[in-house]
């Protein structure tokens, strides 16, 4: 149909600018008799449309088609057509429609492939909670990552613009992608570990913690867990087991520290009687075993610092601090009988950052990672979008008084509408199906806390689980997640060609 | 015809000497060449296998690869055969399914786990092994081995190696520093942990990250205090998972689990550390007192700068109950093609000749009992080839593996999901077991 109308068209294109310049008495004449129309049979037709080059009658169309179509065709023949064709269309056979064919058939099997089970392996999708937590987790990725990363591009990007090394930056920023997933998954495990000597994360969350408060005192020290301890622990704080009388020493061993820590320590002194209370805080272990339990040994070493209380009623009554040597005194304190406390404060534990591959943070530890790797992708695909909007719709507005902010948001957003949403939705794609970094990243005990529906599908098919059928059902419903955002993105790209 | 494809002038060439067998494999050659279907001694000088190439798949690497391959190495010098190794990487199962499902399995594969022996054979990817390699068995091994690596009456994989998971390896420094000494009953060991606590050093450095690790222990406390048989009827699934001698054994685990002293890093930490590790925590970060896993400690405790036998040692696992637990893990070597060369190397890892060959390497623990101790180069592995040699029939398989892989050796899932979450929070005994149950009873149903 093309060319016919080609053939018209071209005609009344010259009618019209002739008609402009020589006069109307020229026009049945031209089209009947020029060249340019391939077909004898239209003369009829030709000069009631003339004025109107364009509708032939669909009548006129049919009986000329037979006699004339053939040398008019400009594309290739339907033969050649198809020869092209075919390799195209047998890879994607075999690579795309035969397999997906294929894992919807064996996905009504079970694990051995031999059983029919109909729809059982999708409905224990839905049933078993390992399963539902991998949906859980998808869901959650589809809805954080994707806006993230989109939003930390467009930023990047309209920064970028405006920057002198613009280049090396967005260079940087694009570096990533050049690591392969697997690499940044190792990467990122370490980055998480959460020993602050190993991992990244945690040692700069812990430099910046201690920076504001540092712990002293001993952490892990506790008092000895058996009856005859003269001390207890009770909710993080020691406090003596008997209340304590003016007079008789208190004796407060501790345990559970590590020796090296205290190695330059002064040995332990029983306190002495006399007036007022006092007593002896110390650690009660000798390296190399042996010792007397809860008395002060000559080798066993004074804890010395550690903040003592007072305590009559549940109130503080006095506070002290021991001496080197573990031995503190509580002078002019009223007679009476007094609970020895040793507060928490003594036994913080040192802050050790945030357990990032635990079960609760495993998952945005993850798409962490994964915004590292693609947030320069989406820069570069929107900044290539930034490049080609109109400037002088920018500096329109800007002559018009509009704030930065403004233009931003009312000028370059709503013209970079369409790139956004292209990325946006390749992301959405690209999360449904996301397995390396979590495979790698997660370890073996909060795999199942971290687990998405590809690795599930991986795991259950060739990963120990050995059951092929549920893979394949999982393979499919992800497929079934993924479709409507292809078809979306495939109706975008279409409108955009138009 | 203008070219021989070269493929048929190596054949043509060598069909004097040996079958031509790429694909159709050696069963061509008795048919064809007669120098190759007879005995090598018949031939003089002549290696029986020459052209042959087998291709073995097994899960090491590194080291254990490279001592792996100077075995190989003398099978080839024996034979004349050529030998590639492929490494299947820690998951043999996700390396040979898809083989199996292409049609193109290697010649020889070492499985990691019995149950796996059990699966192939369902989907008859295994071949049944030669009278000969039978021969070997039979005459190197107890019957016990033999059942391993039979189904459904078959014989189709023989055990070419060994690890001794009932040890519990301790550093001689915090012991020293604490006044511990080896504990032989798991209550001295709860108490030397109490000790080791207050010293203040972690008893224990737990790798809570790799599952496997804990169904050990677990494997341990259980044969030790529930006995051989109930340890077999749970292996089988004959009964539950909410028995009350399950019920013992984590109770028994709990007393470790449940005290954040005595594991390094309390629970959190333990669950995210993976194998090596901890053993690099107890023996190059010095942080933590014992690590409770097999005899292949050593290659690690070597990275971490510690010496074997003098820092660091082994305590055989203490008894949980009456039973003095000798549980051992395993590689089984099967057949995946029938060829001449498949058995031929089967037969060699099975023989005293090929098990002597690969214990002067150090790592290596043979199941065979004709292989003598005095091959080893190390006492340790001579003491521990010993107790398996003399435990004979009372010794058990590493249960996990025994068990359908969904059970028992998948991350994330089954048995080691359980345990790690038991190990998260280990008051919820009877939670545990109904879980361990409903999984097991998930797995075990296919």
């Amino acid at each position: 149909m093309t060319e016919r109308l080609d053939g018209p068209q071209a005609a009344g294109g010259d009618d019209s600018a002739a008609g402009a310049s020589s006069g109307p008495h020229d026009t049945p004449a031209e089209p009947t008799q020029g060249s340019v129309d391939p077909a004898p049979a239209e003369p009829p037709a030709g000069p009631a449309a003339a004025g109107f080059p364009t509708p032939a009658p669909p009548g006129a169309v049919a009986t000329a088609g037979t006699a004339t179509s053939p040398p008019a065709r400009l594309g290739p023949s339907p033969k050649l057509a198809v020869m092209f064709l075919l390799p195209a269309v047998l890879l994607l056979a075999a690579w795309m429609i035969y397999p997906l064919v294929y894992s919807i058939w064996r996905s009504l099997f079970d694990a051995t492939g031999g059983t029919f089970v109909g729809l059982r392996n999708y409905i224990s999708i839905f049933t078993d909670s390992g399963t539902l937590t991998t949906i859980r987790n998808n869901i959650i990725w589809v809805v954080v990552a994707p806006v993230i990363v989109t939003v930390l591009g467009l930023i990047f990007a309209v920064l970028t613009e405006r920057i002198r090394w613009s280049t090396a930056f967005k260079l940087v920023l694009f570096m990533p992608m050049a690591v392969s997933l697997l690499a940044a998954g190792v990467i990122f495990r370490l980055v998480y570990e959460q020993d602050p000597d190993k991992g990244v994360a945690n040692a700069i969350i812990t430099t910046v913690h201690d920076a504001f408060s540092s712990s002293a005192g001993y952490p892990g020290a506790r008092p000895r867990d058996n009856d005859q301890a003269p001390a207890v622990a009770k909710g993080g704080a020691v406090v003596t087991r008997q209340p304590a009388q003016a007079g008789t020493p208190v004796l407060i061993p501790l345990v559970g520290l590590n020796q090296d820590a205290v190695k330059d320590a002064a040995p332990a002194k029983a306190a002495t009687g006399g007036d007022g209370l006092s007593g002896t805080v110390w650690l009660d272990v000798v390296r190399g075993g042996g010792g007397t339990l809860n008395q002060v040994d000559p080798q066993e070493k004074g804890l010395a610092g550690v903040t003592v209380e007072a305590v009559s009623g549940g109130v503080v009554k006095a506070t002290t601090e021991t001496a080197a040597d573990g031995t503190f005194r509580f002078a002019g304190l009223p007679a009476g009988s007094y609970d020895v406390r040793l507060p928490q404060s003594n036994f913080a534990a040192p802050f050790n950052g945030i357990t990032w591959l635990g079960p609760s943070l495993i998952t945005p530890a993850i798409i962490g990672a994964y915004i590292w790797v693609w947030a320069g992708f989406a820069m570069v695909l929107i900044a290539a979008g930034l490049s080609a909007i109109p400037r002088d719709a920018l500096e329109a507005a800007r002559i018009d008084g509009a704030t930065e902010w403004q233009v931003f948001r009312r000028i370059t957003v709503p013209l970079l509408a369409p790139v956004l949403l292209v990325v946006f939705v390749t992301m959405i794609i690209n999360v449904l199906k996301v397995f390396d970094l979590v495979f790698i990243i997660a370890p073996g005990s909060v795999q199942p806390q971290a687990n998405v529906i590809a690795l599930e599908m991986w795991r259950v098919s060739f990963g120990g689980g050995g059951n092929q059928g549920m893979g394949s059902a999982l393979s499919i419903f992800l497929l079934l997640l993924v479709v409507p955002f292809m078809i979306f993105n495939i109706r975008r790209f279409r409108r955009d060609e138009r | 015809m203008r070219k021989l494809p070269p493929i048929m002038v190596a054949c043509l060439a060598l069909a004097a000497a040996a079958a031509c067998g790429s694909d159709s494999g050696g069963d061509t050659g008795s048919g064809n060449a007669p120098a190759a279907s007879g005995s090598a001694p018949a031939a003089g000088g002549a290696k029986p296998l020459e052209g042959e190439k087998i291709e073995i798949a097994a899960k090491w690497t590194g080291d254990e690869q490279a001592n792996f391959e100077k075995v190989l190495k003398a099978f080839e010098e024996k034979t004349g055969a050529t030998v590639t190794y492929a490494s299947t990487g820690e998951d043999t199962g996700a390396y040979l399914g898809p083989r199996i499902e292409g049609g193109n399995p290697p010649d020889v594969a070492i499985l990691p786990q019995p149950g796996l022996v059990q699966q192939y054979a369902d989907e008859n990817a295994l071949k049944p092994l030669s009278p000969e390699v039978q021969a070997q068995i039979d005459q190197n091994y107890t019957p016990y081995w033999k059942d391993l690596g039979s189904a459904k009456g078959q014989v189709y994989g023989v055990l070419v190696k060994a690890a001794h998971k009932s040890l519990i390896w301790y550093r001689q420094g915090a012991f020293d520093d604490a006044g511990a000494q080896p504990a032989s009953t798991w209550d001295d060991l709860i108490k030397n942990a109490q000790t080791l606590s207050d010293s203040g050093v972690a008893p224990f450095a737990l790798c809570g990250a790799s599952g496997w690790t804990l169904t050990d222990l677990f494997e341990n406390v259980y044969l030790s205090s529930a006995g051989p048989e109930n340890y077999d009827k749970l292996a089988k699934h004959e009964i539950p998972w909410t028995d009350a001698s399950v019920k013992t054994a984590l109770e028994k685990m709990a007393q470790i689990f449940g005290k954040k002293e005595f594991m390094l890093g309390g629970s959190s930490g333990a669950l995210q550390t993976d194998f090596p590790t901890c053993v690099t925590q107890v023996y190059g970060q010095k942080k933590a007192a014992m690590v409770i896993e097999a005899d292949f400690v050593a290659a690690s405790v070597g990275q971490s700068g510690a010496k074997v036998g003098e820092d660091a040692k082994i305590m055989p696992f203490p008894k949980a109950g009456d039973t003095a637990p000798v549980v051992l893990g395993g590689d089984v070597g099967v057949a995946m093609k029938d060829t001449k060369g498949a058995m031929a190397l089967l037969e060699f890892l099975a023989s005293k000749e090929g098990g002597e060959v690969w214990a002067k390497q150090p790592g290596y623990l043979s199941p065979n009992r004709n292989v003598s101790p005095d091959n080893y180069p190390d006492d340790l592995t001579k003491q521990l080839a010993q107790t398996i040699i003399s435990a004979g029939e009372s010794v058990r398989y590493d249960m996990s593996d025994l068990a359908p892989s969904a059970f028992g050796g998948t991350d994330g899932k089954g048995e080691w999901k359980d345990l790690q979450d038991f190990l998260r929070n280990p008051s919820d005994v009877k939670g545990a077991q109904e879980k361990l149950e409903a999984d097991a009873a998930k797995a075990f149903k296919k």
